[in-house]
């Protein structure tokens, strides 16, 4: 079977458009929801764990692309990861801003003192950053610029990977369950590139050496 | 389920209640599940009857209420109250009960009765929560909670029966729920099937939990943050949705200074 060949441009185009769509829509009926008070009893708690959720979804959906497509040999998946990444982008944006809005309702000394005194705080705006510093340079013209140092800029995803699942079990108070479950489908992905991991500390050690 | 009750109503002065369906829409129960959405989907087929209380421990006559006998230990009266939970937001809550007070003094607490104990009824198969910890948050059941004597036999102490005119839906705690003011909201113990005096501080399930973040006395206090964020200021859920601005400051007890003497010289930041 050659599913490289199955997945044509037009096919690949079509699961970005089902990607737009999906994620957009989602989010726009969830906003007009808690907008209008039909999202239960807090509709700014409903909204921050939707939007918080989201984002670790789609960053885990962007880290199985590589690991898929190399199973799968179809290396034209490749071409999602970086939508995927945005997407996980703007649901983290979309998360710092319903907090700063809603939760907070743009007491600012109040967020800068919270990221400087809460841990897990602290841990959730650092990933965010990183995901920043990952958006600002996913473009192709960026990808050049930078040439070998983009590859280990982008590397930072296996780091703010962690400290999103930090952040989230952190985050909650007793009930570490589905917590749990994200920690561990992320650790089955990025097992899944411990060979990187080897051979980055390799060569590391080998330069010293 | 629930049924009318009578009760002498309470003038409201002013301060806008949270609507029914977020009262009963929004709970912390995690017998019932942690999200908050979850007591009200999986509470309603909890059968309360038969019910019995029991009271017991330190006291001259211990005895034990019938689900009937619960709303005939005091005439009924409505209390229009701030609920602040401790995670920051608050509602405001016509409840119906009677005060703690008129159900101790019926046991006649002997003079070495210094705490009182409450414990929820513990029934795996009708609280999902319980069966499965998955389920039920990783707490160690039956919830348990307390108050010092001197606490539980104030005039504020409310042990609530109904809400909004009726009978308690389950999810807010159906049928006896203890309401404690001007403590954060998890000392107010839902579903109780036992009130125990005792000579020793009892334990209390969130301070066993998380020692660093809930002390035993958990009384409101805008000076005193929670571990992961600030206790200063607190959003009101009343009607609106996102856009509307309902955060307001977080007053010391809540509003009700009137139990201030009751922690005269404590050192409210180390007993939290």
């Amino acid at each position: 079977m050659n599913l490289s060949r199955a997945l044509s441009r037009r096919s690949i185009e079509w699961i970005k458009f089902f990607i737009h769509s999906l994620s957009l829509s989602w989010a726009a009926v969830v906003f007009y929801q808690a907008a209008t008070d039909q999202l239960g009893g807090d509709p700014v708690e409903a909204l921050l764990h939707f939007t918080g959720i989201s984002a670790f979804n789609l960053l885990l959906l962007c880290l199985s692309v590589s690991p898929l497509a190399k199973w799968l040999r179809a290396s034209p998946l490749m071409q999602l990861r970086r939508l995927l990444g945005l997407y996980a982008f703007t649901f983290a944006c979309l998360h710092l801003l319903s907090f700063v809005m809603f939760e907070l309702q743009l007491e600012w000394q109040l967020l800068m003192t919270e990221i400087i005194k809460r841990p897990y705080i602290t841990v959730g705006f650092s990933a965010w950053v990183i995901l920043l510093l990952l958006a600002a340079t996913s473009t192709k013209a960026m990808q050049r610029r930078l040439g070998k140092q983009w590859q280990k800029l982008h590397n930072w995803v296996y780091l703010a990977g962690p400290l999103i699942a930090l952040h989230y079990i952190w985050s909650v108070k007793s009930d570490i369950f589905q917590p749990v479950v994200y920690i561990g489908l992320l650790a089955i992905l990025l097992f899944c590139r411990k060979d990187k991991f080897i051979k980055t500390t390799y060569c590391v050690n080998e330069k010293r050496g | 389920k629930t049924h009318p009750l009578s009760y002498s109503k309470q003038e409201n002065h002013g301060e806008t209640l949270t609507p029914f369906n977020k009262v009963s829409g929004h709970n912390n129960f995690y017998e019932f599940g942690t999200d908050k959405a979850d007591p009200k989907a999986n509470a309603q087929a909890f059968d309360i009857d038969p019910w019995l209380l029991r009271v017991d421990g330190q006291v001259e006559k211990p005895f034990s209420l019938s689900l009937e006998a619960l709303y005939k230990v005091a005439p009924l009266e409505e209390r229009i109250y701030r609920l602040r939970c401790v995670e920051a937001w608050s509602m405001v809550i016509p409840w119906i009960g009677f005060p703690l007070k008129a159900l101790l003094e019926k046991a006649q607490p002997l003079n070495g009765a210094k705490y009182v104990a409450f414990e929820t009824l513990y029934d795996p198969k009708q609280m999902p929560g319980q069966a499965s910890v998955f389920r039920g948050g990783g707490i160690d059941y039956p919830y348990v909670e307390g108050l010092r004597i001197d606490e539980a036999v104030h005039p504020l102490t409310l042990l609530a029966v109904g809400l909004y005119g009726n009978s308690l839906p389950p999810q807010n705690g159906a049928p006896i729920r203890l309401v404690v003011p001007w403590k954060y909201g998890f000392k107010s113990i839902k579903s109780i099937v036992r009130i125990r005096l005792t000579d020793k501080q009892p334990p209390t399930t969130w301070n066993l939990l998380a020692p660093n973040e809930y002390g035993f006395f958990a009384n409101v206090n805008p000076k005193v943050d929670h571990p992961r964020w600030s206790q200063a200021r607190e959003r009101r859920i009343t009607t609106g949705g996102l856009f509307t601005n309902n955060r307001i400051d977080t007053l010391p007890f809540n509003g009700y200074n009137e139990v201030a003497s009751l922690y005269r010289g404590m050192d409210l930041r180390r007993f939290y």
